[in-house]
């Protein structure tokens, strides 16, 4: 029998959601609509790309159109054909007007296109129901937990489990507490299944936070049961096929928007989910950017009486064993080495029995998931202080506000900040390696695959992938002596600060090891590695491949 | 253009032969330059004299030893000291930087940042013991608007007023138009380039090949000779810089072939002295010991033919010229050696 944990709870950082900025908002969406439209409109009419107000708008129009046709969706609208097809025709008709009522007219339309996308894109947060799905998930799945672990009628009401003894927050929750009181924060989370939104919405609430608003892919809001909680926990949308322009300043105008009025923030800032199974490498500037945008502008507006509100970003690690998708994940990323452009959405998340089944298997089965809350930041990925307060290398305070400044005065300097988004996304990169928790799965995962690599150097990776069966295994104690000589590394590493390490990597190598195979892709039909005798045989080297890729990226293949 | 500029000081850091000649084209076009000097004397003599280096100095500028003032009283600073010297320098000025402080440097080597003595075969030198002085200021310093400054720039001819022109390298279009507001004048014309890396690489490397191109001049083997063995040269810096992390395009630039052209054909240049000196027999060590500044090409000797074998990257003029160096070769036995090698790959743009 394990022993029981001493439990931490968190208290609510604002108990009265009255106050929560995301309720503020809610509350009047359409004003803030609105608000989004007009700063969207004047930017989109100073950003002219050297193109004019008309070939902007007819290629939007065009690129919607084959959008439509190529790849409609089910949470598409009713409507859209008509929409467009109307823009269209206004835009034809007015062609051979003289220029100052043509000008009139494309404006007119733009500002229409603008205001539809921000409607769509904009969160239909409802506090009730957020309370609803909150409860929902904390109680709902405890129950399940308790109902299936502890044996017995009874255990369907106790209390024995929680989720907390399934899902281990580490790192540093105290921190983004202090934080969320004393400013504004942007929760940036590594990305590999479609369940780490509903997970990251269990957290936040689970740390006592006010809710944070999601930038959550449209695909998600394809499956009801998905829309309905990614609403209610203050989901906004963001379509990855609209990438003309007009959308996506629109969509970083309401991001940004939403920093300036204090909602707290959340973005994968890996775009999508990691195909590779590799810890994000890249990560899409677009939303990052909104984030200094949104802080330079709070600077501008401050004034004596009124100082600017600290944006905070604060990078987060999901660990998982297991990835639902990893096999198709891991088939489309070798499908499209190269091509990322052209690809077909194949979501597996597609039934609700799927997940049904998926949460019904995690709560009854012993996987555990690791989220590892990063050390607090600012907007150039300098640590702060609990006090909010950046620091240096050397640890003096320096102000963000700073970088702003030329020559006395803060200065509007695109390029400036573009350089600064690069510099932030290196940082959250960095710090994503720091925290990734090493488990035993992924080591084993690891090793075994590299030793197949190493056992056969002439095969490039498409051709080991497809290795017959016969020749995919290895001898158990060749395997446990590599394997060992790799976690010296990792530990020496763990060391000096560069990566995190789970408790039961530390067991005996022989547990270890077992701990690692039983717990590597345990869900999927067709289990990556078994233990058979004297020796480890590799059953499907894609998801190998997949689940080794988590360990790329730290100089370990020199060890092996 | 300049009137915000003309209440605050530039600051210029080394008051050596080049930090003085940047500090005069920047008093040419701005009213306050403040030139800090490491010893109170040599400050205070500079104020007195009105010379420096036997330059004479513009009325503009103002002499200091004092860090302090440089950080508090200047936006945009010019850092000119020896690259052994410059982390160190850093670190004395970091306390009064902050992240509005811009840095355009004019420093051309690299700072080690590992003991020489820890490195062997188990514990090889890499590429993130040995940094670039941009590398240097982000890691020091909560500065982020770094430059540098590179080109065909011998200071004595500058002083002299004759024309030239420089690169000013930043990923920031800010720190170049700055550079380009302060320093620009009718003699003097500013480039600007994105590739900070690539352009920091040439002017350090270049200093290889002018060492090089100074013992064929002391031999006196000619301008065919020393033509081969400058091109050669441009070849062999390209393929270290591509290893070392930057574009083959930068080497083609007025910082690349423009600085290693006026290098390796002056005798002004500080790199070129040395090799001339050893083509006369002199030992290496009698002609550091003599010169009043530092000659960076012999450390980046050293450090690079280190890097290549790292990298597996080929450098035969480098290993050449460091055999030379740490007196395992004749300066002529080095040339018959070089002449016999099967120099084969041309240079590869992609």
């Amino acid at each position: 029998m394990r022993k029981q944990k001493e439990k931490v709870r968190y208290s609510e950082i604002i108990p009265r959601t009255q106050q929560w900025p995301i309720v503020q908002l809610a509350k009047d969406r359409k004003a803030f609509i609105g608000e989004v439209t007009n700063e969207s409109f004047d930017s989109l009419k100073t950003i002219t790309r050297g193109r004019s107000l008309r070939e902007e708008l007819e290629m939007t129009v065009y690129r919607e159109k084959l959008r439509m046709k190529a790849n409609p969706w089910r949470v598409d609208p009713k409507d859209e054909k008509p929409f467009w097809k109307s823009i269209q025709d206004r835009l034809v008709d007015s062609a051979t007007l003289p220029p100052a009522e043509a000008k009139e007219i494309e404006e007119g339309l733009l500002r229409e296109i603008i205001h539809r996308y921000a409607d769509e894109i904009a969160g239909n947060f409802k506090k009730n129901s957020y309370r609803f799905a909150r409860a929902f998930i904390t109680f709902g799945f405890a129950r399940l937990l308790n109902a299936t672990r502890v044996k017995g009628f009874t255990s369907l009401f106790s209390r024995q489990l929680d989720l907390d003894d399934k899902i281990h927050i580490v790192g540093e929750p105290e921190h983004i507490r202090a934080l969320a009181k004393k400013g504004t924060v942007v929760m940036v989370p590594t990305h590999f299944s479609n369940l780490d939104s509903i997970l990251i919405g269990w957290v936040i609430q689970f740390l006592g936070l006010p809710a944070f608003i999601y930038g959550a892919g449209l695909n998600l809001f394809n499956l009801k049961i998905f829309a309905y909680f990614m609403n209610s926990l203050g989901a906004y949308k963001v379509d990855r096929r609209k990438k003309n322009p007009v959308y996506l300043e629109t969509l970083k105008t309401y991001s940004s928007m939403a920093l300036r009025r204090g909602c707290h923030s959340l973005f994968f800032p890996g775009g999508t989910r990691s195909r590779s199974g590799q810890i994000e490498k890249a990560l899409k500037l677009g939303l990052l950017s909104t984030t200094i945008e949104a802080q330079r502008i709070m600077y501008q507006q401050e004034d004596a009486e009124n100082k600017a509100k600290k944006i905070f970003i604060v990078p987060v690690v999901i660990n998982y064993n297991f990835t639902l998708e990893a096999p198709a994940l891991i088939n489309e990323h070798l499908k499209r080495t190269g091509q990322e452009r052209y690809y077909k959405e194949a979501d597996e998340f597609t039934t609700s029995y799927k997940i049904a089944s998926f949460l019904f298997k995690f709560f009854t089965k012993g996987s555990n998931i690791s989220v590892t809350i990063g050390k607090g930041m600012d907007i150039l990925g300098n640590y702060v202080d609990m006090e909010g307060h950046s620091l240096d290398s050397t640890g003096a305070i320096i102000h963000p506000k700073d970088y702003f400044i030329s020559q006395g005065e803060i200065t509007v300097d695109h390029q400036r900040e573009q350089e600064y988004v690069r510099i932030l996304a290196k940082r959250i990169v960095e710090e994503y390696h720091k925290y990734n928790r090493v488990f035993a799965s992924h080591l084993v995962a690891y090793t075994a695959f590299k030793m197949m690599e190493r056992k056969n150097p002439k095969l490039d990776l498409y051709n080991l992938l497809r290795i017959p069966d016969e020749d995919a295994m290895i001898d158990y104690e060749e395997f446990k002596t590599a394997w060992k000589k790799l976690r010296k590394r990792i530990l020496k590493l763990e060391k000096k600060g560069k990566v995190g390490v789970a408790e039961h990597m530390k067991e005996k190598a022989n547990l270890a090891i077992e701990h690692g195979v039983a717990n590597l892709g345990m869900y999927h039909a067709q289990r990556p590695l078994v233990k058979k005798g004297d020796k480890v045989i590799i059953q499907d080297m894609n998801t190998l491949y997949y689940y080794h890729n988590r360990m790329e990226g730290y100089g370990l293949e020199k060890h092996i | 253009m300049v009137s915000k500029s003309t209440s605050k000081y530039i600051g210029v850091i080394g008051a050596g032969s080049f930090g003085t000649a940047v500090a005069n084209i920047l008093a040419e076009k701005n009213q306050n330059v403040l030139l800090y000097a490491r010893t109170p004397g040599k400050a205070a003599s500079i104020n007195e004299t009105r010379t420096c280096n036997g330059y004479s100095i513009h009325d503009h500028i103002e002499a200091t030893d004092d860090l302090e003032k440089v950080g508090k009283s200047c936006d945009v600073i010019f850092p000119v000291v020896p690259s052994a010297n410059f982390r160190e320098m850093m670190k004395d000025l970091s306390p009064y930087l902050k992240p509005y402080h811009i840095l355009i440097h004019g420093t051309k080597g690299f700072d080690l940042n590992v003991n020489r003595d820890k490195i062997d075969d188990q514990n090889p030198l890499t590429r993130e013991h040995v940094r670039t002085m941009s590398e240097v200021i982000k890691e020091e310093s909560s500065v982020v608007r770094v430059g540098c400054l590179a080109g065909p720039n011998l200071a004595r001819e500058i002083s002299e007023k004759k024309p030239a022109a420089t690169v000013v390298a930043s990923h920031f279009d800010e720190v170049i138009r700055v550079g380009q507001t302060l320093l620009r004048n009718e003699r003097f014309l500013i480039y600007g380039s994105n590739d900070l890396i690539g352009i920091e690489l040439c002017g350090i490397l270049k200093n290889i090949i002018a060492v090089g191109a100074g013992t064929i001049a002391g031999l006196g083997l000619g301008e065919n000779a020393k033509a081969l063995f400058i091109s050669r040269g441009l070849v062999e810096m390209v393929q270290i810089g591509k290893a070392l992390g930057g574009n083959a395009q930068a080497f083609l630039s007025l910082a690349g072939v423009g600085d290693l052209m006026a290098t390796s054909y002056s005798s002004l240049s500080r790199n070129f002295t040395v090799g001339n000196r050893l083509a006369h027999g002199e030992d290496i060590k009698a002609i550091i010991d003599s010169m009043e500044e530092v000659a960076e090409g012999v450390k980046t000797i050293d450090i690079i033919n280190e890097l290549a074998r790292t990298y597996k990257v080929r450098v035969p003029i480098t290993e050449t010229l460091h055999r030379i160096i740490s007196n395992e070769m004749s300066v002529d036995d080095a040339h018959r050696y070089l002449m016999k090698f099967p120099f084969r790959a041309e240079i590869d743009m992609e």
